[in-house]
């Protein structure tokens, strides 16, 4: 049984991981502004709530485990607000996203 | 419709709970993590957060600099005031254990009072900065 929670456990805090890590790629690498928030702003949401069900898979019915899930809620609360709040600052400041470049016909590569 | 419908409704939606664990840092401070300064920064962040999705304006009545300017000067008065009170008792500036008959429940009484003083002070003062950086814009 301990054996199921530590691999169920393990599974998700590597999964959290992988997306986190993802995400902070995503950021550095996409090309402008939005792309950005998209790949850190899509990837927290399920990364916070894999790293944090893993942890609390392993404190099993604790008080532990509720604080957890309140910072899970909580989480789910603001990320994705901050992300909106960004955008749309960032759309009213005057940038626009990165469009395809009208220069290069699609028909030559 | 408000111009930020998102906003204003996960702010309304978030604030009393910020407020909420603030007041537990303050008072659960003597037996957790805690104590009055992080307490102070977390309700000032809760009504901080009422001002930036709601406006200055209604922040500014939730929250009177004219109320906050004389509470900023009393968390000081209450912390020196515990001080000089454990002198009048017989012990030295701040010493807890001359605050009551009891020198535990006197270290108790002294911790609460000096640290929900150190929090007034705090939550006051950082509302009062946010309002003198966001009024110079307006």
């Amino acid at each position: 049984m301990s054996l199921v929670l530590d691999l169920v456990s393990w599974t998700m805090l590597l999964g959290g991981v992988f997306l986190g890590v993802s995400g902070a790629v995503g950021l550095f690498r996409f090309p402008d502004f939005y792309t950005r928030l998209h790949a850190a702003g899509v990837t927290d949401t399920l990364c916070a709530a894999l790293i944090l069900g893993g942890l609390m898979v392993q404190a099993g019915w604790s008080l532990v485990s509720i604080k957890l899930a309140f910072i899970l809620l909580f989480l789910w609360y603001t990320s994705p607000t901050a992300s909106h709040a960004l955008a749309k600052a960032a759309l009213r400041a005057g940038l626009g996203p990165r469009l395809a470049e009208k220069e290069n016909p699609p028909s030559k590569s | 419709m408000s111009a930020r419908p998102v906003l204003e409704a996960i702010a309304k939606l978030l604030v009393p709970y910020i407020l909420l664990f603030g007041l537990y840092v303050q008072f659960h401070g003597d037996y957790g993590p805690g104590g009055g300064f992080q307490a102070g920064v977390i309700f000032a962040a809760g009504l901080i957060l009422y001002a930036l999705a709601f406006g200055l304006d209604k922040a500014m009545v939730v929250a009177p600099p004219a109320l906050l300017r004389p509470l900023s000067a009393l968390g000081v008065l209450l912390y020196g005031g515990v001080g000089l009170v454990a002198m009048l008792n017989g012990g030295s500036f701040l010493g807890y254990d001359h605050l009551a008959a009891d020198p535990i429940a006197g270290q108790h009484l002294g911790v609460l009072l000096v640290e929900f003083g150190v929090g007034i002070t705090v939550a006051a003062v950082m509302i009062l900065i946010f309002f003198a950086f966001v009024g110079r814009s307006e």
